[in-house]
């Protein structure tokens, strides 16, 4: 499987982004723990994924 | 459907949890490419048409799920679910009429619009009662009151701090359910699993913690889904029932079903039997 690198928005730490990913996945930083969005894959952009809102949920 | 017979599925999302993704594997595992339409860059102009025969909703807000269907089926899109079962099932106290309408059995309940009838209604339930946002998931704001102190204490806060529709009052008698309650997954006519929350908390959802366990589908377990299902549209929708001394009670119903954990517990791919579904719809 290829496997892209990118950085956390937060700390920095590199992040491995299988080849399956989408846009708009949820993923989460294994240093920090900080829940991340994928922006963009071409290239690979994360930011912090939104707050949680009120009207969030099933 | 395109000039090639295949049908054209639209995934509306937005952020793509672990339940969306596993539903794109479904998808892919269907041969089936689904159009991607994130609501956070939907613009609808009342006049084009979406190029989908059907729009699975998996959005995460209940606000742009419910706009966002009203708005493809004034488009002439069809859509899993409907944007009457999100309305229904996306209210408490519309849940409540509906599962009543059916004769469906559910706890008892009520709704008050001031202060002082919410006393009221919550004493004619008797303490202790559960106070819930008509309006909300996840278990979030929730209000166990077990006695009216409590109870003067929690509508003041809703009433001063809430945002206006936590000034209606939706109470329900609080149900005695030995530390569990079961959901139950309904696709169209078929009741095709169940789980156990299982949690130490009076508040049973996974999203707080609860342990999931598989539960057998009884006859009893399917039939009190599929009338709650049915109540509110039918389609896609997870029932939740409390095990009461009276026979089970239909909580609530949820129409974007949260699954992740109850694949594996169940041994159903819930994933695809939606995917499925929707295909199926599709195609008709």
């Amino acid at each position: 499987m290829v496997i892209l690198m990118a950085s956390c928005p937060v700390c920095d730490a590199d992040i491995e982004i299988a080849a399956d990913t989408v846009v708009g996945e949820l993923m989460s930083c294994s240093d920090c723990g900080c829940e991340l969005e994928v922006l963009e894959l071409d290239p690979v952009k994360l930011a912090e994924a939104p707050e949680t809102e009120e009207d969030w949920g099933e | 459907m395109s000039a090639a017979g295949i049908a054209k599925v639209g995934l509306l999302h937005s952020l793509i949890r672990k339940d969306e993704k596993m539903l794109l594997d479904a998808f892919k595992r269907a041969n089936v490419a689904p159009v991607m339409i994130d609501d956070r860059k939907l613009i609808f102009d009342f006049e084009s048409v979406p190029e989908v025969d059907v729009i699975l909703e998996r959005s995460i807000n209940h606000s742009r799920a419910l706009h966002a269907l009203r708005l493809f089926e004034s488009a002439g899109v069809r859509c899993i679910n409907s944007f009457d079962v999100a309305r229904v099932c996306g209210d408490k106290m519309l849940t409540t009429a509906a599962l009543a309408e059916h004769d469906v059995p559910q706890p008892a309940s009520r709704v008050a619009f001031t202060e002082d009838s919410a006393i009221e209604a919550i004493e004619q339930l008797g303490y202790p009662v559960v106070l819930k946002p008509a309006v909300g998931s996840w278990g979030r704001l929730l209000s166990k009151v077990n006695d009216r102190d409590a109870a003067e204490s929690i509508l003041e806060h809703k009433t001063v701090l809430g945002s206006y529709h936590h000034s209606i009052f939706y109470i329900q008698d609080y149900v005695e359910k030995a530390g569990r309650d079961i959901r139950s997954f309904v696709i169209g006519d078929d009741c095709i699993a169940a789980i156990y929350r299982t949690s130490e908390h009076w508040i049973t959802n996974t999203a707080r913690g609860a342990i999931a366990s598989r539960c057998e589908v009884t006859p009893e377990i399917a039939d009190i889904s599929l009338r709650a299902a049915k109540a509110c549209g039918g389609g896609v929708v997870a029932v939740d029932l409390f095990e009461s001394s009276s026979g089970y009670l239909v909580n609530e119903v949820n129409y974007t079903m949260e699954f992740k954990n109850s694949v594996d517990t169940t041994g159903v791919d819930i994933p695809g039997k939606i995917v499925s579904y929707a295909i199926e719809e599709a195609r008709r």
